[in-house]
């Protein structure tokens, strides 16, 4: 647009007018709108960003909406910390709390603590606002967590979206991040027992870690500094860097266009679904408010974080029960989980791995999260685009995959729980974490073995359908006396969503242009006999027709077994 | 945005010239695939079949939004009439529920009528757009190349190899000062020598936490449990720091209870004996006792550790006893420390069993 140059007649048109479209034409009662939009565009070209984005389309789903979730409550943490920060005082000098809440008259915390209850009791809305950032984080994460949860068991992270997998498991990672930082801030008792693990932690790093935690907390825990620094990397390093990433997920988004799921009409090379401008937008925008609204209608319902019931940090008292946020709670299980007398003391250096052992199967879990994507794509070798999403039940080993590292990530995060639920169950914490530690060992095996065996009984239920149509429950005598169920056969287009999806079979080992079987080529055969070997295959048409002259033709026909 | 139209057009071009390029793996490709058959019919909406259900529908969102006004005003209003009174609870309690319901419906009524809006009124057609490959055309790509070998030729990158290499080398250096700028997060002492000393010593009264009077072995009855810290702490500078050290429970049990190693059988005056509260997995303080089994619970792991076995770890994840601290009386009958710990308290690191 930047040729449009100044002439006496009609200068905001003649660009377009070359094009042979005038978007921004005035309508009736808006001139000013197109004055204005014209005003903008010959300084920012930005009819070209319109033209290119504002019909953009965007398939609906249900399940597409967490992402949109998780978004918006980001943006209502934005706006709602940024109140909060015009009242809280990141510093842990001593002062005398004199505030309005009796209970804590007189008594010495930081001033971090004593603003958090400023901020609380003596601002109108400021607990409002604490409990939106609160809620809105906890819903943050929660929407995240469930977003990367549709995206891998319905594939959606296949080439070429893998980059992005790994930018939202990044956002992830610094979400996580935020969360804890930001539970830190107010000083009180729980976040500073919080920070006592932490520091726990780091100093069962072997070499470093005293050293990590000693300029972490800037000298011996807790310090006079750690809150302060926190706060830093909570309002600014932190947030910025989730700002820049969020950028680059959502311009890859656009860019790779939205996955669609199987259905009749769509196809691998088309997008079907609403326009931004104007049905998206107001669906998009409103789901903003909506968000927003609940959240709001929580934060004034429910309370959140009660610091003024903890008191402010002290190291020697805790109350029984201590929980960390539940989105914590995974790494914190994973510390109770480990045996008694898991440390060793080697040449004179002592190595705990009653805390490494849950470092590296957290760790162990993220990393394989992280890289998903890339190691279903080396076993498949697949380098087709793939923006048809796969129903969970069509990738078998995928969605076993997907249950084993769930039950593990729930085992964990129930450990943390493990002091409730041996009082609340009457049970001994020796049983119940004894349950756990079973479960975090053996229950990612079994299911996978169920959620496999599932899986492809669903497939096989798929394939009846899809070759003798639906039980009707209509039972008819024939003229021979035989009696047979009458099948509603299916529509072409129910049809479809059954029969088209993709299916790969294991790889064979084949020598390479020189001959030689390389290793990483027997690891990759193996690892693709794991994830394909038990399969169903989709139903063909020769097979439909054969339903047709055998209404009894085999169910398992498909059912191969490699 | 000018070319892009070039650029999808030659995507696709691309797309259809080479499909056979693009490996699919180890994808079976069905020989006979089924035909798709196309978008199913449309279904028609009532607000399209019938303009007074449209009217209706349009009412309906613009009520919404009158509502959102009206809510958002409430809002305002609730903050006016319902101040937080001084020391009164009640009052928190009331302007958080109204005015958060003011806002939160002030909001839903926007987001509800606006959905509603896209739902029932808007179009409801679904348009099919067509894809292109991610990556770029063959033009496009070789125009990158280009670009890339021309910098490289013009500035001389991959030839003049003393130029890159120390610029290598300068940006791996100018990192260095960035690194070695965060020593002075914590101050000059070592660590490891801090982290081995409490504000224990030898004839440090043991009081009670929080008051910081002194306690009579007396006092101490059978079965009871302290909360304790070292006398000299309330005037303590660092308090937190040294408290998060020097914290120790005491307790009192039967003396033939109490099964002390070699050495150690002085460390307990008539059967009272004090542990370091601060667990030796990640330095919770293990606050729980239970009288009648003698163990120590941690509540935030669940580490137990049997006071009458010198708090070794009979469960949880702990590795180490709990550091027992030396007490005696003085001679009025309080208790006194005989020394600092004999080995750093709290979690495990790295140099913890060096000299």
């Amino acid at each position: 647009m930047s040729a449009t140059t100044e002439s006496p007649v009609e200068t905001h048109e003649v660009g377009y007018a070359e094009q042979g479209n005038m978007p921004l034409r005035p309508a009736k009662g808006s001139k000013l709108m197109g004055a204005a939009a014209n005003y903008i565009d010959e300084r920012t070209s930005v009819s070209g960003l319109v033209k290119e984005v504002g019909r953009k389309i965007f398939p609906d789903h249900w399940s597409f909406m967490l992402g949109e979730v998780a978004l918006y409550s980001f943006v209502v943490i934005l706006l709602s910390g940024t109140f909060l920060t015009f009242f809280f005082q990141p510093s842990m000098a001593e002062v005398t709390y004199n505030g309005s809440y009796v209970p804590l008259k007189g008594i010495d915390m930081s001033a971090a603590m004593q603003s958090a209850l400023n901020i609380s009791f003596e601002i109108r809305g400021g607990l409002l606002f604490r409990q939106i950032h609160h809620w809105a984080a906890l819903l943050f994460i929660a929407a995240i967590g469930l977003h990367m949860l549709r995206i891998f068991f319905t594939g959606a992270f296949r080439k070429p979206r893998e980059i992005n997998w790994f930018i939202g498991f990044v956002l992830f990672i610094l979400a996580l991040a935020e969360g804890f930082t930001g539970y830190s801030l107010p000083d009180d008792l729980l976040s500073g027992n919080g920070l006592r693990i932490i520091d726990g932690m780091v100093k069962g790093i072997p070499v470093l870690g005293v050293w990590i935690s000693y300029l972490l907390f800037g000298g011996e825990f807790p310090g006079t500094a750690i809150v302060s620094r926190l706060y830093s990397l909570h309002i600014m390093l932190l947030p910025a860097l989730l700002i820049a990433m969020l950028g680059a997920h959502l311009l890859l988004l656009v860019i790779n266009k939205h996955t669609q799921f199987s259905g009749p009409g769509k196809t691998n090379n088309n997008v079907v679904g609403v326009p931004v401008m104007p049905v998206f937008a107001a669906k998009a925008g409103g789901f903003f408010f909506i968000v927003f609204g609940v959240i709001v209608l929580i934060a004034s319902l429910f309370t959140i974080n009660p610091i003024w019931n903890y008191g402010p940090y002290d190291p020697s008292p805790v109350s029984a029960g201590t929980q960390p946020d539940w989105y914590i709670g995974f790494a914190d299980g994973a510390l109770r989980l480990a045996p008694p007398h898991w440390e060793v003391v080697w040449g004179g250096y002592t190595v705990s791995f009653n805390i490494l052992v849950p470092i590296v199967v957290l760790m162990g879990l993220l990393a394989t999260v992280a890289f998903y994507p890339f190691i279903e794509g080396w076993v498949t070798g697949d380098k087709r685009e793939h923006h048809i999403l796969d129903r969970p039940r069509n990738a078998p080993t995928r969605t076993a995959i997907g249950a084993a590292l769930m039950t593990l990530y729930a085992a964990l995060w129930a450990a943390a729980s493990s002091d409730l639920m041996a009082t609340h169950f009457k049970l001994s914490i020796d049983q119940v974490i004894h349950v756990m530690q079973f479960l975090t060992v053996v229950g990612p095996f079994i299911a996978f073995w169920i959620t496999k065996r599932v899986c492809l009984g669903l497939q096989r239920k798929d394939r009846e359908i899809a070759l003798h149509g639906h039980e009707s429950g209509r039972i008819v005598r024939l003229p021979g006396g035989e009696f047979i169920e009458v099948h509603t056969p299916l529509t072409e287009y129910e049809r479809w969503t059954l029969v088209s999806y993709n299916e790969y079979e294991p790889l064979m080992v084949r020598p390479n242009e020189r001959g030689v079987i390389t290793p990483v080529e027997r690891v990759r055969a193996a690892v693709s006999g794991f994830f394909f070997e038990d399969r169903i295959s989709p139903v063909t048409k020769a097979e439909i027709e054969a339903s047709h002259h055998d209404s009894h033709g085999a169910i398992d026909a498909g059912d191969s077994h490699h | 945005m000018a070319d892009h139209d070039d650029e999808t057009l030659a995507g696709s071009a691309v797309e259809k010239a080479e499909p056979q390029k693009i490996s699919a793996g180890t994808a079976v490709i069905p020989a006979d695939p089924f035909e798709n058959p196309g978008e199913p019919q449309h279904h028609i909406r009532m607000t399209d079949k019938d303009p007074a259900e449209e009217k209706r529908a349009a009412r309906q969102v613009s009520t919404l939004f009158f509502a959102s006004i009206v809510f958002s005003c409430l809002a305002v209003a609730a903050y006016i009439a319902f101040p937080i009174k001084d020391g009164d609870t009640g009052s928190i309690r009331l302007n958080n529920l109204f005015l958060g319901l003011g806002i939160a419906l002030g909001l839903l009524a926007i987001g509800i009528g606006a959905v509603h809006w896209s739902k029932a009124i808007m179009p409801a057609r679904e348009i099919t757009e067509q894809r292109h490959l991610t990556r770029g055309s063959d033009a496009t790509r070789a125009k990158a190349v280009e670009v890339f070998e021309l910098g490289n030729k013009e500035s001389g990158f991959g030839r003049r190899s003393l130029i890159r290499n120390s610029l290598f080398g300068a940006l791996f250096a100018f990192i260095l000062p960035g690194v070695v700028i965060f020593r002075d997060l914590g101050p000059k002492v070592d660590p490891n020598v801090v982290l081995r000393h409490t504000l224990w010593k030898k004839g440090m009264h043991l009081t009670l936490d929080p008051s910081g009077t002194r306690i009579k072995a007396a006092d101490v009855t059978l079965g009871s449990a302290f909360h304790v810290i070292p006398e000299s702490l309330l005037d303590s500078e660092d308090l937190l720091e040294e408290k998060a050290k020097a914290a120790v429970l005491l307790m009192r049990l039967k003396p033939e209870d109490l099964h002390e190693p070699e050495g150690r059988e002085d460390w307990q005056y008539n059967g009272i004996v004090a542990y370091s509260k601060i667990c030796t997995h990640v330095g919770c303080p293990v606050a729980l006792y239970e009288q009648q089994t003698h163990h120590l619970l941690c509540p935030c792991h669940q580490s137990t550790f049997d006071v009458t076995e010198n708090c070794k770890v009979i469960f949880g994840p702990a590795s180490r006893p709990l550091p027992q601290l030396p007490i005696t009386v003085d001679d009025q009958g309080y208790l006194v420390a005989q020394s600092d710990f004999h080995e750093p308290v709290g979690p495990s690191f790295w140099e913890r069993d060096r000299a």
